[in-house]
């Protein structure tokens, strides 16, 4: 019992990792029905400026770990935008009335692009991180196990508690959410009706790799080690998790991402670890046969 | 037409615009490229990089700016292309004549090259690095015949398979566990290793047929994965990360092409041995084996199977109010181009004598679904000439000492190898979305010099 | 035509019922199609036509009733219980659509090829002879070109046939959608607003091709249509549907006299039902 409890914790923080990353494949793939591929990678960069921007503040002097984490979100979600931004303005942009194929291959291209830029700019060898939070609580003790809740574990919820609160406020009460809502419905008509459909597309790149790159930070200092190629791996997962909860569909890519996590943490801790993407990868199939727009995705009504 | 009176570019606005491209470049690199992580005593330390920072913002700058003043309003326009045609106009002109002959061409020389190279180096003492080009040769032709397996799938019926790779494992491993454990050889293994990799289509294409778009591309490619791991991890089979070694080639009627043993190839025709009669022998194995996935793919285009396969690419509602079981029609692309697939594979598998789960990543498939997608959905001609460009190209950046001569001896291209190779499939794709041949032929005419049909019309399937 | 199934209707439609959750499209419908005549389902946007359609041609799973077909040799087909694809194969109705669903990169000729897959395939010495050229396939698609050629002709579009459909005009398209639907050799050809979109030439042409087709006493027609004139001139019998029920079943001339169906149409039962008449040439 505790020790399903203490994977049940466990496999929260994975999946609400995750579940950050699937709003970004979730909100792009919304807007313009694109698998935007190289968003695993894009989170991968978002893990690479956290740790740079750390170890740049605490060689400035900047000893404060609250005070340095607050400014290391804030330089990794603005920088990682950028790439975000860069990356659709560069690659998907010019395809955009183009066929379905097209920007899924430049999106690879991109994938492709970025982890060996990443390797040839900062090597191929793994970035180690010393704990910057420590500490944990002692939930309860069983007869030889006892339930720990760690510090960081507490922040991964919270700080994606939150997030997901402020999107959703966004997605939902500003004028920026209402024209990011018509355009998923209907591009051309949300364009005659005075959206800046450009601009509109370009935000939600922005506002997804700005979560991806949080997603890096929180990896970063849960795992303590990061390296060039571990946004192809979490980003599939990352993508499963959007597909599994319903791609369209943001509480759906958090469902999915947790889902992920709890099935990815269970598998190892009951069965064998060598197995656990294998596990994920078979509940997304499984799913998809019985739901086949996912958990909560909107049926696709087949228009005869 | 009138006469274009177009603005000169005035330059400030340029030189603003060029501005605002290195802002960015600036914010893009300032962290990851401008300072680099080192491995110190007590973890990792920063070493601050800002003359290579300054270069690539500067590279950035300067090229925006000529873009902006020398090539978005230049008057001039490149030819365009022969065989390429982008507008449908030149579509129907070109007969489809033209793609067979330069088919033609392509197959000829393809065939004569090796036995070409070779008498040119024994009898007329040419000096050619013949051994290395036929292996790049078999490397190239490996991955047409790959692309054309998977052009079955994708390109003609429309169904998006993310996860082809494994199939080509498949097939290298039924016939490297099969020559291995039994000393079975490459001819028995062969047919039985494609039979395998198009039963395991079938097999993993039932459940996914009720998926479209991008929901069957996610969970063929995580099937791929599937396959994958478990080939890592099933140790007893296997042989896991280690892979299978040992595996023997095929031999050439009963002749082996190893140095010394009963039964080689040298000593039965009385010649010094040389390591490239092995290699010209792989490589009209395999030229032979993607000519005739070629000849099958062309053959069943044009008979029901391959009809319906582009009617259900066009619009499977449509084929379902004729009759036509969508489910079968699907499997069999599926099973068809993984035969193909489970062909390659043993021909890998035979060509390497070694495998490993490393050969069958995802990025296999991403590069064979490239070569399909930029080779023009559907067209034979366009997959082969896209895979020559694709892994030529990236095998030529191997061997650039020319590079190294512009930045230095440090310099190692085969670093950069794949960062080029991303970023090339970026430009190719943004320079033509269509692929490079853009028009599709019919299957059957009533006039003899119809011509083909652009690519515009043709859809590229929902599944 | 001699066995006992040319006397049956060829479809018949009983308590046919469709609901979508708790939309009722479809309410107790039944009627009959016979063979040789046209046979037109009339009414109001949303009146659920369509629906009624797509249940007879396998694409939705009735939620009630019984839809029975009859073919020319007796041969009796309970659709509500077969898939879509099987109810062509096998029973032989054939359908067009609202939005014209043609195989757009695909050249004319080639459209009605691929409607011929099932005679073309139909049975392992064809469909394996295929693979390797054998006389029989050979034979068969010879057969299946020539059929295909024959209803190029029909349909006026011969000169055209190495074009791609979706480089057609608009009229060219439906009738070529006809045409890819008769060459899966139907009993019970279904058109979905056949003339939408028709100048009235074209529909003019359209009326004599399926009067034609008619004629031939092979193939039944069943179809949908909003232009009363067209339905008034063409059919020899209307069955109007109104909020998912049937309305009015009979000649044209009973049916555009029925006050239902004026004020189904309208709306309104009085004002504008002399507007209406005119327009029917009543």
């Amino acid at each position: 019992m505790e020790y399903f409890l203490q994977q049940l914790i466990n496999g929260i923080a994975l999946g609400s990792i995750y579940g950050l990353i699937a709003i970004g494949y979730t909100m792009v793939y919304g807007i313009i029905g694109m698998i935007n591929f190289a968003h695993g990678d894009v989170f991968m960069v978002g893990a690479f400026i956290a740790l740079i921007s750390f170890l740049g503040l605490m060689a400035v002097g900047v000893t404060f770990v609250p005070l340095a984490l607050i400014l290391v979100l804030v330089v990794a979600m603005l920088l990682t935008s950028a790439w975000g931004w860069t990356i659709e303005r560069v690659a998907y942009r010019p395809l955009r009335s183009s066929f379905r194929l097209a920007p899924l291959i430049t999106a690879i291209g991109m994938s492709i692009a970025l982890q060996n830029f990443m390797q040839v700019a900062q090597g191929a060898r793994v970035k180690p991180l010393q704990p910057v939070i420590t500490g944990r609580f002692e939930m309860f003790a069983g007869d030889n196990f006892a339930v720990t809740l760690s510090n960081i574990q507490i922040l991964i919820v919270v700080t994606t508690i939150v997030l997901m609160a402020v999107f959703w406020l966004i997605i939902d009460r500003t004028s920026l959410g209402r024209s990011l809502r018509a355009c998923e419905q209907d591009r051309m008509m949300a364009a005659l009706c005075g959206v800046n459909v450009d601009r509109t597309i370009s935000l939600t790149f922005v506002m997804g790799a700005a979560l991806a790159a949080v997603a890096g930070l929180l990896y970063l200092l849960y795992y303590g080690v990061i390296d060039f190629f571990i946004g192809f791996i979490v980003g599939i997962k990352a993508f499963t998790a959007a597909v599994l909860g319903g791609i369209g569909s943001l509480p759906g890519a958090m469902l999915g991402g947790l889902i992920i996590g709890l099935i990815e943490t269970f598998w190892s801790a009951y069965f064998t670890i060598e197995y656990k993407d294998v596990a994920a990868f078979s509940m997304l199939a499984l799913v998809l046969i019985f739901f086949p727009s996912g958990l909560l995705g909107r049926p696709e009504v087949e228009k005869v | 037409m009138e006469p274009a009176v177009r603005e000169k570019p005035r330059l400030l606005p340029a030189l603003w615009d060029a501005a605002i491209a290195a802002g960015i470049a600036f914010l893009l690199f300032c962290l990851v490229l401008g300072v680099r992580t080192v491995d110190g005593v007590y973890g990792l330390t920063l070493q601050p990089r800002p003359v290579l920072l300054a270069v690539v913002v500067g590279i950035v700058f300067f090229g925006r700016l000529a873009l902006n003043l020398f090539w978005w309003d230049r008057d001039w326009r490149f030819p365009p292309l022969p065989f390429f045609s982008r507008t449908a106009k030149d579509a129907k002109d070109r007969a489809p004549r033209d793609i067979y002959r330069v088919g033609l061409v392509l197959i000829g020389f393809a065939a004569v090259f090796p036995l070409l190279g070779l008498v040119l180096n024994k009898v007329f003492g040419a000096n050619l690095p013949l051994l290395y080009l036929i292996d790049l040769s078999i490397l190239v032709l490996t991955y047409v015949m790959l692309g054309w397996g998977l052009n079955i799938v994708v390109g003609l019926a429309g169904l998006l398979d993310l996860g082809y790779v494994a199939f080509y494992a498949v097939g290298a491993y039924t016939f490297a566990i099969l020559a291995t454990t039994f000393g079975w050889s490459f001819w028995m293994c062969l047919p039985l290793a494609g039979i395998l990799a198009a039963f395991w289509g079938i097999v993993l294409g039932f459940p996914v047929l009720r998926l479209r778009g991008d929901y069957l591309a996610i969970v063929t490619l995580a099937f791929g994965e599937i396959i994958r791991i478990v080939i890592q991890n099933w140790t007893e089979l296997t042989g896991g990360p280690n892979g299978i070694s040992n595996i023997p080639e095929p031999s050439f009627f009963g002749l082996e092409f190893a140095f010394r043993g009963d039964n080689t190839f040298h000593q039965f025709f009385g010649l010094p041995y040389d390591a490239i009669y092995g290699s010209i022998w792989l490589y009209y194995i395999i030229l032979v084996m993607a000519l005739i996935t070629n000849a099958v793919t062309l053959r069943l285009r044009r008979l029901p199977i391959g009809r319906a396969w582009e009617a259900l690419r066009e619009d499977e509602i449509a084929c379902r109010s004729l009759g036509m079981n969508t489910t079968t029609t699907k499997l069999s692309a599926f099973a068809t181009g993984a035969l193909f697939g489970g062909f390659a594979g043993s021909f890998f598998a035979a060509r390497q004598s070694f495998i490993s789960p490393e050969s069958f990543t995802f990025i296999e498939s991403a590069i064979i679904l490239s070569i399909v997608v930029l080779g023009g959905m559907g067209s034979q001609l366009g997959v082969a000439i896209a895979a020559v460009v694709m892994i030529g190209g990236f095998e030529a950046l191997r061997h650039t000492d020319s590079l190294q001569l512009v930045f230095g001896t440090g310099f190692d291209p085969t670093l950069y190898r794949m960062l080029f190779f991303g970023l090339a499939m970026v430009a190719i794709m943004v320079w033509r979305p269509r692929g490079l041949v853009s028009t599709r032929q019919p299957t059957v005419t009533l006039n003899k010099d119809a011509g083909s049909i652009s690519k515009d019309l043709v859809s590229e399937g929902s599944g | 035509m001699s066995a006992r199934g040319a006397d049956t209707p060829v479809l018949q439609v009983e308590h046919l019922t469709m609901r979508f959750g708790g939309l009722v499209a479809v309410d107790d419908v039944s009627f009959e199609a016979r063979r040789s005549e046209i046979t037109a389902l009339i009414g109001p946007n949303g009146a659920g036509k369509t629906t009624v359609f797509n249940c007879i041609t396998g694409f939705y799973k009735p939620t009630e009733g019984m839809i029975t077909l009859t073919q020319v040799s007796g041969q009796r087909y309970l659709l509500e219980r077969m898939d879509d694809h099987v109810i062509n194969a096998k029973a032989g109705v054939a359908r067009t659509f609202q939005n014209i669903r043609l195989f757009p990169g695909m050249t004319v000729l080639e459209n009605l090829m691929v409607a011929q897959h099932q005679m073309l395939t139909k049975g392992p010495a064809r469909a394996l002879g295929s693979l390797i050229g054998l006389a029989a396939y050979r034979q068969a698609e010879a057969e299946a070109l020539s059929f295909a050629i024959h209803w190029l002709e029909r349909v006026g579009l011969t000169a055209r046939a190495d074009q791609a459909a979706g480089d057609l005009p608009y009229g060219d398209q439906r009738r070529l959608e006809i045409a890819r639907a008769m060459c899966t050799r139907p009993e019970l050809l279904c058109l979905d607003e056949p003339a939408a979109g028709l100048n009235a030439r074209e529909s003019e042409e359209l009326n004599g091709l399926l009067r034609s087709i008619c004629a031939e006493g092979n193939t039944a027609i069943l179809l949908i249509e909003h232009d009363m004139s067209v339905v008034m001139r063409i059919s020899d019998h209307v069955i109007v549907l109104d909020h998912g029920s049937v309305i009015a079943d009979g000649p044209p001339s009973k049916v555009q006299n029925d006050e239902h169906v004026i004020a189904a149409y309208l709306g309104v039962p009085d004002e504008e039902v002399a507007n209406v008449e005119k327009e029917v040439g009543a």
